[in-house]
């Protein structure tokens, strides 16, 4: 093996599988830790995104896929625009994600994936998102109505917010894409 | 007449309901004539491409595919639905033969702030300016997936990038430097993790604040709302309320070339922009 070529990973370790998946060779990274450095949201982190790459590098599966990181990455992409060796961190972020709601290990962070799954609920029973709908029902998911009732007012009043629903025909094409997916979900 | 495909997204219907508002005003002015994408459902957002790559590429393709029954250029003003729309556009070259995807990749997708930004644009601007925002100090703010990946965005200048610059100075804005264009609001974590959101609107309207200016613009639907409606409770440093205005570009194209809806929009905003437009002799 030439000294550049990067590592094959070992077979079905997590490693491999996070390179099949995303489609990144993460096994080049030398901790440099550019990506933690502009990471707005780092210090909100329970691991900083270098250390997300060692540990998965290290075949750390619980530790990376429970982690809060994964969920409190708000995709800003400054990582994976700074990174020396062109890994794109912000897809893997992804990938770790799709991973963590498959494997049924708790999430790091209890209300992001609530929000995520209510949000695809309301695509796929009004093929838009209606946005008070959305806000109520994560609310009632959470049981915390209180918060933001203020800002939900003054928006109300300045005509941001829609009471209704606006209408749509492409319901028979939503339902197929989100049959599949969850078809793929019990595969 | 240059006819455009209007994909609005979900929040232009809305939250964002000054910038779709605006957008169809600037548009007529520039006889633009906007066909919104018939039965178009949302991209996906960042919820889709959290939870399944598979149901993230299909839901925002499935627009694409509508916008490529015509071969008109497709205008984008929701930087979210952008990104994800550019995500699909990848796929579609990279894997023709991917099956969850019914789009080719034949689709010229536009991101409104780049679609206004073009040359010849910025030069039909010149010759319509009604009022020049004179005196009027603005910092741009990008926001995150405007410029970046490059790889899907295209902008070079992606750390620094100058092209609303050169737009608020068309109108004649005074445009200040400062070193928080494209940095992060926190997007849709405003409402499960509102302290993070916070947080970092504190800083880009203290670092706004400290650049000495009037008000921040942008051509992104969170980073407005976060930024606008979070002001309330947050105090500066020095004491007091931030009060800084963050306006759509598209609002200030409006108000420079003097259409007479400007007030209603401008009427939407949590954090009041008129008082400071007035000051200025704008409104």
């Amino acid at each position: 093996m030439s000294q550049n070529e990067p590592v094959i990973p070992k077979e079905n370790s997590f490693l491999a599988e996070i390179v099949q998946a995303s489609g990144e060779t993460l096994q080049v990274c030398y901790q440099c830790q550019k990506c933690s450095a502009g990471c707005p949201l780092g210090d909100a982190m329970d691991l900083l995104p270098n250390q997300v790459l060692r540990h998965i590098q290290y075949d750390h599966r619980e530790k990376v896929l429970g982690s809060k990181t994964i969920w409190i990455c708000a995709s800003c992409y400054t990582c994976s625009v700074r990174c020396p060796n062109d890994i794109d961190i912000a897809r893997i972020m992804d990938t770790l994600r799709h991973m963590a709601i498959r494997s049924g290990i708790t999430p790091g962070e209890k209300d992001i994936p609530v929000f995520h799954s209510v949000f695809l609920d309301e695509i796929k029973s009004r093929g838009r998102i209606h946005e008070l709908s959305l806000i109520l029902k994560f609310k009632s998911k959470t049981r915390d109505f209180l918060k933001d009732t203020g800002i939900g007012w003054k928006m109300f009043r300045l005509g941001k917010i829609r009471l209704l629903p606006s209408t749509f025909s492409g319901g028979k094409e939503i339902k197929e894409i989100f049959n599949s997916f969850e078809k793929g979900k019990n595969r | 007449m240059r006819e455009v495909s209007y994909y609005p997204g979900c929040s232009l219907h809305g939250t964002a309901r000054e910038y779709d508002e605006s957008i169809q005003a600037v548009a007529s002015l520039l006889h633009i004539r906007l066909h919104e994408l018939e039965n178009w459902t949302c991209c996906g957002a960042s919820s889709a491409h959290c939870t399944d790559e598979a149901l993230a590429l299909a839901l925002a393709a499935r627009n694409l595919a509508i916008a490529e029954r015509s071969d008109r250029e497709l205008l984008v003003p929701c930087v979210a639905c952008y990104h994800r729309f550019k995500v699909v556009e990848r796929e579609a070259k990279e894997h023709p033969q991917n099956r969850t995807i019914l789009y080719r990749g034949n689709v010229s997708i536009r991101y409104a702030l780049d679609f206004f930004c073009e040359g010849s644009t910025l030069e039909e601007l010149k010759t319509k300016l009604v009022k020049p925002l004179t005196g009027l100090k603005a910092v741009c703010y990008y926001g995150c997936l405007t410029v970046r990946p490059p790889k899907l965005t295209s902008i070079e200048d992606y750390e620094n990038p100058q092209h609303m610059d050169r737009l608020l100075e068309v109108l004649g804005a005074e445009v200040l430097p400062w070193s928080y264009k494209t940095d992060c609001c926190g997007a849709s974590l405003v409402v499960t993790r509102t302290d993070l959101v916070r947080k970092l609107s504190q800083r880009l309207l203290s670092m706004a604040r400290e650049a000495e200016a009037d008000c921040i613009v942008t051509g992104c639907t969170m980073c407005q709302a976060n930024l606008d409606t979070r002001q309330e409770g947050l105090k500066r440093d020095a004491g007091g309320k931030f009060n800084l205005p963050v306006l759509y570009f598209t609002e200030l194209i409006g108000l420079a070339l003097g259409h007479k809806d400007v007030k209603k929009w401008l009427s939407r905003h949590i954090t009041d922009p008129v008082r400071v437009l007035r000051a200025k002799g704008l409104v």
